[in-house]
């Protein structure tokens, strides 16, 4: 074979996640080149696996010129704990930890007891550590299809001095032009991953060979069904009087606070199991798997105006 | 799994015309829709006391749009077959929502547009196709809507597609299709429908998998960005030094020459990567690193192309824009920021030419401002220079947006229309040319030419409508003078549009380049010391004026005469059977039926009605 049969004829079409791809790389770089100090908030879920690897791909052969951010509520899954120092150690990057638990030991965050939801105050405790490292960027892997709500936020997305969201007032973002221009105090988040749907993120994921953390795949765990969600028996979660719990194969769809974040019943032990599963299922993530969306209607809209993710 | 394109698709348009059900019908026939999302609406709808499922709810994610029962801002929703992947941004289609369809159109690659047959092409539908057109949206399908309720009868589909087709030619739609569907029944949205045997044409669905888009990229003019530079500070990458960015025009590939805008540095490219590994070629929309072969200065802003096919390179540019802002309105003179590609540059308005009322194409010449949702015309002044292409070659190097320094808000969008030359800068003549480009003056001065030449040159440039007699005038001019001895030489618009103007349509904005053009061409003929004479309906005041003043800039004889004959009589004569055409409706466009003509209000002539009258006259005003 010579030289130029070894070239392949010119394509020049990019699949779907080749495209979303590089769009978001785009939106990476873009915030990078415009901001002084970007943070990435990093759970060690799968959107904010996917939103690192795209950060590693956008610098490549250099190393992600910003810390990554993990909102800690004390009530994590052991696994994503692991899997998130495994990947700092990995990458060589700079964790910057903010403790919902600090807060409440310093008495700024009162809680009701020990197990109640934690999902609320992590708000606080964001701001705070945004404010303390003088970030004007947080990359948040939130997706417009997750949520109503997320479904009409901005890319970038503007907070005012009290890291407040106001919906009725987000700037116009057309073609590829991002306007991340604020006045000292105030903050952009940004959503590089806005147009990622959840199986594109599983295809991808998938594609690329990217570890995340063990739960996402099916595996056998002590559950008790609790107003529709099932929930692993553990320190977060003791089984409530009266209920019975059974040992199921089970996997995540999404990681939160331990105390609300269900698991769905599945046998999918691989990616190829979890994008089939995930491609006839007729529930949201969200819906099927959290406990705080489920309030209201307006559940997200609300925690988002006051500065959540 | 076969490679997947994804298509953008705005939407716009009221609850009434059936957008909702449509778009709810597309997902939930896709099975797109979630059975979750579809209990909570169900649950909100009954709160509300709803007699149907409001499928709207599906798209209104706000508390507030929830409550009002209203669309306000743009919504984004997914969904995809084997074949694609489709984002739709759903935007409200009132007039005061203009903003909100300018966004989702921006990257849109269709734009879906819903008619009511019992109401047919409503002043909604057409701002809604002019909105698409201004914004470059590269395909437009018309859903005739509620085919149900008028007993699927094709004669009044007929009958809209008809009007809508002849209303879009005046703008700048290069691909439009139709399709009758009933969005509540079903009909000719997934299925063919068995109710309409006699529509031949794909149900909506398949259309919208099967337009071709991959062509709608420029993959002729080499264009990237400079985003971010690379330089990775490690041992192993000690001399690695990488352009990133997203290519935006052509194709690149390795070994190609380019050159570095604005340094005009010419190097190589030495290697394209990806963290995938090295590439041979990059296109729109990949984002990659290029590295050049020399140790060239470049960093964000710049712009890598080709030597031989550069983007325009300027200071000054005429632009159209919508304004966003509700809270402050259009200044000229005030200092913007401006974002184009990866550059913020300081700018100023320095003039607003018209604002157009986008259900009319009026244009208001008197306007002053611009507020929330209003679109217009403007000139740009920057501080440094941008390198542009016309929005209509490339959305991404022909597209920016104002930013208000004062609140940080993005006030405007633009789509940049041509490199600036215009009345208020005349002065500043090398100021309007790109920065790095001057003139190269002709060794002879025109005393010097004419004197030699023992001739003086001149443009008398005649207006007036299609079969005014303007050509007759001129070709009788041209004749007398070249007779005489004296060099003349006759533009004629209609043979101009075979070749010089070969590429220009008849929409208001290639009207003004046909004038601007021939303007330019008639000023060069009389600067050699020729007689030019222009014969171009030029309808618009404007531009006329704009061609005066070019003239009188470089101190060249300029006559506006007026072949001021009455269209009844125009009409009468039709010498090409165009006001025939026009009033069956086969052009819509044509000055004086379909599209307005501008008098001038102090022309340097008005021709007699006798031809050699007219001659006389018009000899008489030569030097």
């Amino acid at each position: 074979m010579d030289e130029i049969t070894k070239v392949r004829p010119a394509a020049v079409e990019l699949d779907d996640l080749d495209t979303l791809e590089a769009e978001s790389m785009f939106i990476i770089r873009e915030v990078v080149a415009e901001f002084e100090h970007p943070v990435m908030l990093f759970s060690g879920g799968k959107d904010s696996v996917l939103m690192l690897q795209l950060a590693r791909k956008a610098f490549a052969p250099a190393p992600v010129p910003f810390p990554i951010m993990h909102v800690d509520t004390g009530h994590n899954f052991r696994e994503v704990i692991e899997f998130r120092d495994k990947v700092v150690d990995e990458y060589g990057l700079r964790l910057e930890v903010a403790s919902v638990q600090d807060l409440i030991d310093q008495g700024i965050i009162k809680v009701g007891h020990e197990l109640e939801s934690r999902n609320r105050h992590q708000t606080r405790a964001l701001l705070d550590a945004i404010k303390d490292g003088g970030f004007d960027a947080v990359f948040g892997g939130g997706r417009r299809d997750e949520d109503k709500a997320r479904a009409k936020e901005r890319i970038l997305s503007f907070r005012d001095k009290f890291g407040q969201w106001d919906p009725k007032n987000q700037r116009p973002e057309l073609w590829h032009l991002y306007n991340g221009r604020h006045k000292k105090g105030e903050h952009i988040r940004v959503f590089p991953i806005s147009d990622w749907t959840e199986l594109d993120v599983w295809r991808y994921l998938s594609r690329e060979q990217i570890e995340l953390p063990p739960i996402y795949f099916a595996h056998e765990r002590e559950v008790v069904d609790n107003e529709g969600l099932l929930m692993a028996v553990n320190e977060f979660f003791p089984l409530p009087d009266g209920a019975e719990s059974h040992t199921k194969m089970v996997r995540y769809r999404t990681v939160g606070d331990a105390t609300l974040t269900g698991a769905v019943p599945s046998q999918a032990t691989t990616y190829d199991l979890v994008i089939e599963e995930t491609a006839v299922s007729r529930i949201t993530e969200r819906g099927a798997t959290r406990g705080d969306d489920r309030f209201s209607e307006a559940a997200m809209e609300d925690r988002k105006r006051e500065g959540y993710f | 799994m076969p490679a997947t394109e994804i298509l953008r698709i705005a939407t716009a348009g009221s609850v009434d015309d059936g957008k909702s059900t449509l778009i709810g019908r597309l997902l939930h026939d896709t099975k797109s829709i979630f059975e979750d999302q579809l209990e909570s609406i169900e649950r909100t709808s009954e709160k509300r006391g709803d007699e149907q499922t409001d499928l709207a709810l599906l798209t209104d994610g706000l508390r507030a749009e929830r409550e009002q029962g209203i669309t306000i801002d743009v919504a984004y929703r997914y969904f995809a077959t084997p074949k694609r992947k489709f984002v739709i941004a759903d935007t409200p289609g009132h007039i005061q929502y203009t903003r909100n369809m300018v966004t989702g159109a921006s990257t849109a690659n269709l734009a879906l547009l819903l008619i009511d047959a019992r109401k047919g092409v409503l002043e909604q539908t057409r701002r809604h196709a002019l909105l698409s057109s201004l914004l470059g949206v590269p395909h437009l399908v018309l859903c005739v809507n509620k085919m149900d309720l008028v007993d699927y009868d094709q004669r009044i589909y007929d009958e809209i597609r008809e009007e809508f087709t002849s209303f879009a030619a005046k703008l700048d739609i290069t691909d439009l299709g139709f399709v009758p569907i009933s969005a509540l029944q079903g009909d000719n949205v997934v299925e063919p429908s068995p109710n309409m045997p006699w529509f031949h044409g794909q149900p909506l669905l398949g259309h919208l998998e099967d337009v071709h888009i991959a062509s709608d990229r420029n993959l002729v003019d080499n264009r990237f960005p400079v985003q971010y530079v690379i330089r990775p500070q490690s041992a192993e990458y000690r001399d690695y030094r990488g352009f990133a960015g997203s290519v935006v025009g052509g194709i690149f590939k390795q070994g190609d020459e380019v050159m570095v805008m604005p340094s005009r540095k010419a190097s190589k490219i030495a290697a394209i990567d990806t963290p995938d590994g090295e590439v041979a070629q990059a296109f729109p929309p990949m984002s990659v690193t290029i590295r050049l072969e020399d140790e060239v200065d470049v960093s964000r802003g710049d712009m890598i192309c080709r030597p031989t096919n550069q983007p325009t390179a300027s200071r000054r540019f005429e632009a159209m824009i919508c304004w966003f802002d509700e809270t402050s309105h259009l200044r000229t003179g005030a200092p913007y920021q401006l974002k184009h590609t990866t550059r913020w540059v300081a700018a100023e308005v320095e003039e607003l030419r018209y604002q157009l009322n986008v259900d009319t194409l009026h244009r208001d010449l008197t306007a002053e401002t611009l507020e929330v949702n209003d679109i217009g015309r403007v000139a740009i002044h920057t501080t440094s220079p941008l390198f542009f292409d016309e929005y209509r070659i490339n959305r991404t190097t022909g597209s920016f947006i104002l930013v208000d320094p004062a609140t940080d808000l993005t006030v405007a969008a633009g789509m940049i229309i041509s490199a600036g030359g215009d009345v208020g800068a005349v002065s500043d003549t090398a100021s309007i040319v790109a920065e790095n480009i001057t003139f190269h003056p002709s060794k002879l001065s025109r005393d010097e030419r004419w004197g030699a030449l023992e001739t003086s040159g001149a443009t008398i440039w005649m207006t007036g409508l299609s079969g005014s007699g303007k050509s007759t005038i001129a070709t009788a001019i041209e004749h007398t003078l070249v007779s005489s001895g004296r060099a003349a030489f006759m533009l004629d618009g209609d043979n101009l549009r075979h070749g010089l103007n070969a590429n220009l349509g008849f929409s208001p904005e290639d009207r003004d380049e046909n004038v601007r053009r021939t303007g330019e061409v008639a000023k060069i003929l009389a600067e050699s010391g020729t007689v030019a004479i222009v014969s171009l309906v030029s309808p618009y005041k404007a531009e006329r004026d704009r061609v005066r003043a070019l003239h009188e800039e470089a101190g060249i004889p300029f006559f506006e005469v007026f072949v001021d004959t009455p269209l009844e009589e125009c009409e009468r004569r039709d010498p090409k059977g165009l006001y025939a055409k026009a009033r069956a409706g086969e052009i819509k466009d044509l000055t004086g039926v379909g599209s307005p003509y501008e008098a001038p209000e102090s022309p340097d002539l008005v021709t007699s009605p006798d031809l050699e009258e007219a001659v006389r006259q018009v000899l008489a005003l030569l030097p």
